[in-house]
């Protein structure tokens, strides 16, 4: 089975502060440490999942710059054969129709029998990559995945509902499958697979031959803010069984959570 | 010069980060209360090949350095230096067979360190031979094929879990040279003879095991001899060399660690209306502790790549222990003061920095022994 997964090298949310660029428009990346979305990590496991079990050859992309590449090493790492990275200057800000063509473009005329990415990314956040590759490519698209098997030359995966429900779907390869968080548990890089990946290729794609013309008036960002400091805040302070007594107490008196 | 870590590197950074915040801080507390490290996180690491990262592959190693090696400890200390000790220190001696043992030696040894199916030691220190290390006097006597060795040993790192513990033995007394009448011998657990007792109550790295050794008659094939006959000082001189760019790694770890911590807490922590962040005082001593972090981490990164070239510079090696070991203890003690009345109180991580920090300036040398060196290579033997 041909498999490729999408991963993208996002800011580390958990390390720093996100700003607004003095554009307005996009965000500050300029010092800020990288590291690959939270749910390109569980697409890429699941990827590496299903080539262990069913066998065939992984391919990792990615849309990004030359310091990107360390979100393709990661992939090259723990399990994927080769890496694909497409880029170019025009794509910086781009807006996810313009993303989705490099995409499509990056896959070329290969026919991969499934396509994995995460559902959605931790800095934008729009949730539209994979569909909107799917779409590119003109084959089957799930998004919200949160279990999924494949059978022969289906897949049957679980969307995620509201409320915890979950829905079933059986699904004609190929396909694009869109990965929600805790499908799986990523496995740690080991030493061994970082020596690997340093003898796996990882090609270099030049994004000037994308034509994004017809997608830039798609969508565009007027404005980019933080949300406002909610009216009435309250920072509750003491030991953590304080805290929760008091966190409680709270939630009690506002009624309808608990 | 470059002073850019490779790629490679930075996985191997990452890597060794992730593991740590994955896994480590599930059990940093109760390891430190209970003072154990969970075999678990034994095994785990040794599947991730964080054991044996500068044993060449033919012993099961990854092939690398001692600065990538330094790597991963900066970053296990950053995360717990009580887990940090535990693992780092499954290869505690395997620097001295790797440079002394025999080719046959380092075949048996060192692959299952590697695959986590051994742990090693090595033991030195005595009740009354502590940084005089010529005053050991526990006696190795060769009779016949095998020395009979007698004596205890004091603050043995994993004296109760290791598999088999390079002793430094008094094997001949009678030597002019106080510097030529030791030997280093490599003594299996399992043998009659060999007794441990856990040393409890330890301030700080309480999941670290240590112990105290007895020797009793305890026999062992003549082949167990390391390199030389006589010349156990000189081999643990450079032993030294290679484990205190392990000990620095240590001491910048638990820094930036603490830096973290505090960092955290000044730009959450609200006082007369604002972050303490905002506060000049505070900006101040977030600046002084990271330029010590990062003082210490070049001074270690250099003295660590150059012994990856073959160059043991014994005066820099030194300056980044002792530097590293202050650098530790002043980072978390700024970072203890900067969480004020919180950082007191054993729910916060900095309370266990803050005692794990000292060992630094204590063990592999003290930083008085260290100062010794660096002064000696300078003024010569004055």
């Amino acid at each position: 089975m041909k498999i490729a997964v999408f991963v993208k090298h996002v800011p580390d949310v958990a390390e720093a502060d996100l700003e607004v660029a003095a554009d307005g428009r996009t965000l500050k990346g300029a010092g800020l440490p990288f590291e690959m979305n939270e749910w390109d990590r569980f697409a890429l496991e699941e990827a590496v999942l299903i080539k262990d079990e069913v066998g065939g050859d992984l391919t990792a992309f990615l849309i990004g710059d030359e310091a990107a590449e360390e979100s393709l090493r990661r992939c090259l790492a723990v399990g994927a054969d080769r890496a694909v990275r497409l880029w170019d200057e025009a794509l910086s800000g781009a807006n996810p129709f313009e993303i989705a063509a490099a995409m499509r473009g990056a896959v070329g005329d290969d026919n991969y029998d499934l396509i994995l990415c995460g559902a959605q990314s931790s800095d934008y956040g729009y949730g539209m990559g994979g569909p909107l590759l799917a779409e590119a490519l003109g084959i089957n698209s799930v998004a919200l995945v949160n279990k999924m098997k494949v059978e022969g030359s289906k897949v049957l995966v679980t969307r995620e509902l509201e409320g915890g429900w979950g829905e079933e779907v059986e699904v004609n390869l190929p396909a694009v499958i869109s990965i929600q968080t805790g499908i799986n548990e990523p496995r740690y890089v080991s030493i061994l697979g970082i020596k690997k990946a340093r003898k796996k290729p990882i090609d270099v794609l030049d994004g000037a031959g994308v034509d994004l013309s017809s997608e830039g008036g798609k969508l565009v960002v007027e404005s980019l803010q933080a949300p406002p400091l909610g009216e009435g805040a309250e920072f509750l302070e003491g030991s953590p069984e304080e805290v929760a007594e008091r966190c409680l107490a709270l939630l009690k008196e506002a009624g309808g959570v608990l | 010069m470059s002073f850019n870590l490779t790629s490679e590197q930075i996985d191997i950074q990452k890597a060794a980060r992730e593991f740590a915040r994955g896994e480590f801080t599930k059990w940093a507390r109760e390891a430190d209360e209970k003072e154990y490290c969970p075999e678990v996180l034994y095994k785990q690491a040794a599947e991730l090949g964080f054991q044996g990262i500068f044993f060449p592959e033919e012993y099961g190693g990854a092939g690398l350095g001692y600065l990538e090696f330094c790597l991963v400890i900066e970053e296990f200390w950053r995360v717990d230096p009580g887990i940090g000790q535990s693992l780092g220190s499954v290869v505690f001696g395997s620097d001295l067979l790797l440079t002394f043992g025999s080719e046959e030696q380092k075949k048996k040894y060192l692959p299952p360190i590697t695959e986590g199916e051994a742990i090693m030691a090595a033991a030195i220190t005595e009740a009354d031979a502590g940084s005089d290390v010529t005053a050991v006097a526990t006696r190795a006597v060769l009779d016949g094929d095998e020395w009979v060795i007698n004596g205890t040993k004091m603050f043995i790192t994993n004296g109760n879990l290791a598999d088999y513990i390079i002793l430094y033995c008094l094997t001949d007394p009678d030597n002019p040279s106080r510097h030529q009448r030791h030997s280093c011998i490599m003594v299996e657990t399992d043998r009659p003879g060999f007794s441990a007792n856990k040393i409890h109550g330890k301030m700080g790295i309480r999941a670290s095991d240590t112990a105290e050794l007895s020797l009793t008659d305890l026999r062992v094939p003549k082949e167990n001899l390391i390199g030389e006959r006589g010349e156990g000082f000189a081999q643990f001189m450079a032993f030294f060399n290679r484990t205190r760019l392990h000990i620095a790694a240590q001491g910048i770890g638990v820094a930036q660690g603490a830096l973290d911590m505090a960092t955290r807490h000044v730009k959450n922590r609200v006082q007369f209306g604002r972050p303490l962040a905002a506060l000049q005082a505070v900006q101040f001593k977030i600046a002084e502790m990271a330029t010590k972090v990062e003082a210490s981490r070049s001074l270690l990164y250099r003295a660590a790549s150059l012994a990856d070239q073959g160059i043991f510079d014994h005066k820099l090696i030194a300056m980044a222990k002792w530097t590293a070991g202050e650098t530790g203890v002043r980072v978390t003690d700024e970072a203890l003061q900067l969480h004020g009345g919180y950082g007191y109180l054993a729910e916060y991580d900095i309370e266990r920095f803050y005692r794990d920090a000292k060992i630094v300036e204590l063990y592999e040398g003290t930083k008085e022994v260290e100062k010794q060196v660096i002064a000696r290579v300078i003024l010569g033997k004055a």
